[in-house]
């Protein structure tokens, strides 16, 4: 993959930085310029704004990968989950920390930043969001989150009114 | 719109062709079906050519045209239009061909399908046709599509008790069907117990759940109703020809364990055709994870949301049950190249409708759905064939 | 000094290893090397870990525990010797992975086991001269010993992440002081993939000498015995080295105990120093003097003198856990797992 693909990604990756549609205050991630809820799709356009996910949320569905996708192949075998956040869009990721014994459906998860794969011992590293069990080790309060605020001028933002479904 | 037929049919045998080309294998299924109509090139008006990823897997695009010419068409300069849909690719062909022809712009047209998997190492071939999902929100966070269509068994296991076993018999009887046929990648049977023990790939799927990377080639010539019999005694009616789509991502869909674009493109076909789904005798679904073809039997209409897995323990889809599910084999035992599945069902009702299935002849069907799909169900393309006489 | 630390936050991976596996493989008495080093586990990085997530997840955490505006944060250092580049700084990243892009300073700093403190220092300066509101220092490794050598029993991974600033601090620093030579006695060079030591000499003329001497340096720059502490930090390369310098300076046993972390979880290298002060800060009360000495190869120490003020009874640490935690609990892995998750297995084709 290009450097410039994965980089522009990056607010959402990082920051799970999705869209809130102004009309009908459905939560999108990653963002959307056309809202699909509201009734009359026009209506939307140019009404979504910057809203970031706190990374809470709960496993949906999940596997236990054992024949990696490509880059991949080091971290087997890993949970594969879809996580659905507390503001509710769903998304999917890699639950990590965790006996991939002990995850269940249901199971309460926070965004945990990990490296997502490396380009060769070479290239790029490309980081983003996986999910980690929201009560840490011991039942003890959570300890991974994202920080209560995230800028609203992120810098790879698309211009207002440009298509990105 | 006028109606539309199948006149001819033709397939290559699927399996790991590593002694021909993908230029062979298409001409191959091309000029069978060509014969099987008694057409003349002449009398073609264009070709439509379902290909997943030809660019990727061959590094070959602008490949209509490439198959044309090397089909001796060439000279009729006649339209070659290749036609994308991941796993769906083929049937959204044979859609292409239907529009053309129900529409009167052609009057004769051929629809191929063509995939040649194994010419890239495994590990690229899983990435590629992983591309059928979304990429940016799904594989780059380390999904296949083993593993999101193992995330719809799980979610399937939790919210209607259905078993490993279930699924697991899918790939059983899958191959019992296709050991009676001569074109099939995997012709051996095997046992429940072998699937459920065979190496995990994504929990709760393993080796044997998921259907093979392929080589291989169907195509299928159509032409409009009202001048069928010049070709052929038995022409089959292209009863419905539906296409739906939906959200690339399986975390954005309504869902989990349905997938609309087969429901919604199922209540089409039924519609266009006025038939319902239990005048259905024969289907091909696509059973690319076991997993997927108690999907589809469900999300078609054939049986009860959550229900598939205890009807289908119970024998009810077996072959000459009350519906013979994949009497090919499908996609796990019959063989997966990708652009060619969708022409390959359609080439294997036609063939069972006509009497000429051979050991794996059904008795008596006259009304067979073919169910294609692209990814987790992006694109779902469901056809219904009828033998009209 | 009216600038001082006004959140912290702690991330050590979850894996751990014994000496006692690791002397399994090497044919050594790993028991007793643990004992001598005072070393009885270390943490050890997942594949998908390496200091940019330790030091993302570190901040992420002294952010909300602060309930601090990311885009405050006006200058960012990360010190480590095991950046996963060369070139690309560590800093950027995390900048961006917790909201404070664009308008900030950014760095990647390089000092041995002391480059956590030197950006302690840095931030300091630029907090005191109000150039910026918040400074985040970060110190944090995933350090590597050579297979077989003594230093692959203690070199782990964790890091902590520091915010500095003026307001709502919660200790105060009053006062640091540096001490820095050349001394070789521990160093990678460019390319090479485990750092070299000189053995013996790590310990009297390198660790022993510029500890002591910052120590005493700092104490003599605010009028200070030993005895004016409720605790002290020290770098700390294994569980042995800082107890006896500590014992050496005046120090007890009691006054050791909250800053010493690395018995449980090994060394963290730049992490090691701020960990053990996380660790003492999640059991102060106001009005406590801290003594911390950092100490990194090359050499140098940087000393801190900190008292907690009022703040840091209203401080919420509910958020993250505490570093107790992390020192008590973890999954224990064989050598085999670790050698694949530390990279040490040649897959070829390189």
């Amino acid at each position: 993959m290009t450097i410039a693909r994965f980089w522009r990604e990056t607010p959402q990756r990082y920051n799970l930085g999705g869209a809130k549609c102004t009309v009908c205050q459905t939560v999108y991630f990653p963002p959307r310029s056309v809202c699909p809820s509201c009734a009359q799709h026009r209506q939307s356009i140019g009404k979504l704004e910057p809203f970031h996910l706190s990374g809470e949320g709960e496993v949906v569905t999940f596997s236990v990968v054992h024949d990696a996708a490509e880059g991949f192949e080091m971290q087997v075998p890993y949970v594969l989950a879809i996580v659905r956040t507390r503001e509710g869009p769903q998304l999917t990721g890699q639950v990590v920390d965790v006996d991939p014994k002990e995850v269940k459906i249901g199971l309460k998860v926070r965004a945990t930043f990990r490296k997502l794969r490396e380009e060769g011992k070479a290239g790029v590293i490309h980081y983003g969001y996986k999910f980690a069990p929201a009560e840490d080790w011991d039942g003890r309060p959570p300890g991974r989150g994202m920080p209560a605020h995230v800028p609203s001028e992120l810098p790879t933002r698309p211009a207002e009114g440009s298509a990105r479904a | 719109m006028r109606d539309v037929a199948i006149l001819g049919v033709g397939m290559t045998k699927f399996g790991e062709l590593w002694d021909r080309s993908f230029r062979e294998i298409g001409i191959e299924a091309g000029f069978q079906a060509l014969v099987d109509a008694k057409l003349s090139s002449g009398d073609l008006g264009a070709l439509y050519l379902g290909n997943m990823a030809s660019g990727s897997l061959i590094a070959q695009e602008h490949i209509a045209p490439l198959i044309l010419d090397y089909s001796g068409l060439g000279p009729h300069h006649i339209a070659a239009v290749r036609v994308e849909g991941g796993g769906a690719s083929g049937a959204l062909a044979l859609h292409e061909g239907w529009l053309a022809v129900a529409s009167g712009a052609h009057d004769f047209v051929v629809v191929g399908g063509a995939e040649k998997l194994t010419d890239v190492p495994d590990v690229e071939a899983s990435r590629i046709t992983g591309g059928t999902a979304d990429h940016e929100w799904e594989a780059v966070f380390g999904a296949t599509l083993p593993g999101l269509w193992a995330m719809i068994a799980r979610r399937h296991m939790h919210d209607f008790g259905t078993t490993r076993e279930a699924f697991a018999q899918v790939a059983v009887q899958m191959h019992e069907n296709g050991s009676k046929n001569p074109n099939a990648h995997y012709r051996n049977k095997i046992t429940l117990e072998a699937v459920t023990g065979a190496t995990p790939v994504a929990e709760p799927l393993g080796m044997l759940d998921c259907a093979p990377f392929s080589d291989g080639a169907a195509a299928v010539v159509l032409g409009p109703m009202e001048r069928a019999r010049k070709f052929t005694d038995t022409p089959i009616r292209l009863a419905a020809s539906q296409v739906a789509c939906d959200a690339m991502a399986l975390h954005h869909r309504r869902e989990i364990t349905t997938v609309d674009s087969t429901v919604v493109a199922a209540k089409r076909a039924f519609a266009q055709a006025r038939r319902a789904p239990a005048d259905v005798q024969l289907v091909e679904v696509n059973d690319a994870y076991t997993i997927a073809g108690l999907v589809a039997l469900e999300d078609l209409g054939f049986v009860e949301k959550g229900k598939s897995g205890p009807a289908f323990l119970n024998g009810e889809f077996a072959r000459g049950a009350r519906l013979s599910m994949n009497t090919s084999g499908g996609l796990k035992s019959q063989g997966q190249p990708f652009g060619a599945v969708g022409v390959a069902q359609a080439v294997e009702i036609v063939r069972q409708l006509r009497g000429e299935a051979k050991e794996r002849q059904v008795s008596g069907a006259t009304l067979g759905l073919a169910h294609n799909l692209g990814g987790t169900g992006g694109t779902s393309v469901v056809h219904l064939l009828e033998r009209t006489n | 000094m009216e600038a001082g630390i006004v959140s912290y936050g702690v991330y050590v991976p979850r894996h751990r290893i014994t000496p006692t596996e690791i002397g399994k493989v090497w044919g050594v008495d790993g028991a007793g090397m643990g004992a001598g080093l005072n070393v009885h586990r270390k943490s050890v990085p997942a594949p998908d870990e390496d200091t940019i997530t330790i030091s993302t997840e570190a901040l992420r955490t002294a952010l909300i525990r602060g309930a601090i505006d990311p885009q405050e944060i006006g200058a960012l250092y990360i010190g480590s010797e095991s950046h996963p580049y060369a070139v690309k700084p560590s800093a950027t990243v995390v900048a961006q992975a917790v909201g404070a892009t664009p308008n900030l300073t950014a760095a990647d700093y390089e000092f041995a086991c002391k480059a956590g403190t030197a950006a302690i220092q840095t931030c300091l300066g630029l907090v005191g001269a109000k150039m910026v509101r918040y400074g985040v220092a970060i110190g944090t490794d995933t350090s590597q010993g050579a297979p077989g050598d003594a230093l692959e029993y203690s070199a782990s991974a964790g890091g902590a992440a520091l915010i500095i600033g003026r307001e709502r601090v919660i200790a105060r620093v009053e006062d640091t002081v540096s001490y820095t030579t050349d001394t070789p006695d521990f160093w990678r060079r460019e390319g090479q993939r485990y750092p070299s030591h000189s053995g013996r000499f790590t310990g009297e003329p390198a660790y022993f000498r510029h500890v002591t001497e910052c120590a005493h340096r700092m104490m003599e720059r605010v009028h200070t015995t030993p005895a004016d502490y409720q605790h002290v930090v020290f770098h700390q390369p294994n569980g042995k080295f800082p107890q006896r310098v500590g014992k050496q300076l005046g120090f007890t046993e009691a006054q050791m105990r909250h800053g010493l972390v690395t018995p449980f979880i090994g060394n963290t290298y730049s992490g090691a120093a701020l960990i053990g002060l996380a660790n003492v800060l999640d059991h102060a009360k106001p009005s406590e003097r801290i003594l911390m000495v950092g100490y990194g190869s090359g050499a140098g120490s940087d000393a801190f003198d900190l008292t907690t003020t009022e703040e840091i009874a209203q401080f919420d640490r509910s958020f993250g856990p505490p570093v107790e935690q992390f020192l008590h609990n973890g999954i224990e892995i064989p050598y085999a797992t670790y050698a694949k998750f530390r990279g040490k297995i040649n897959m070829g084709g390189e």
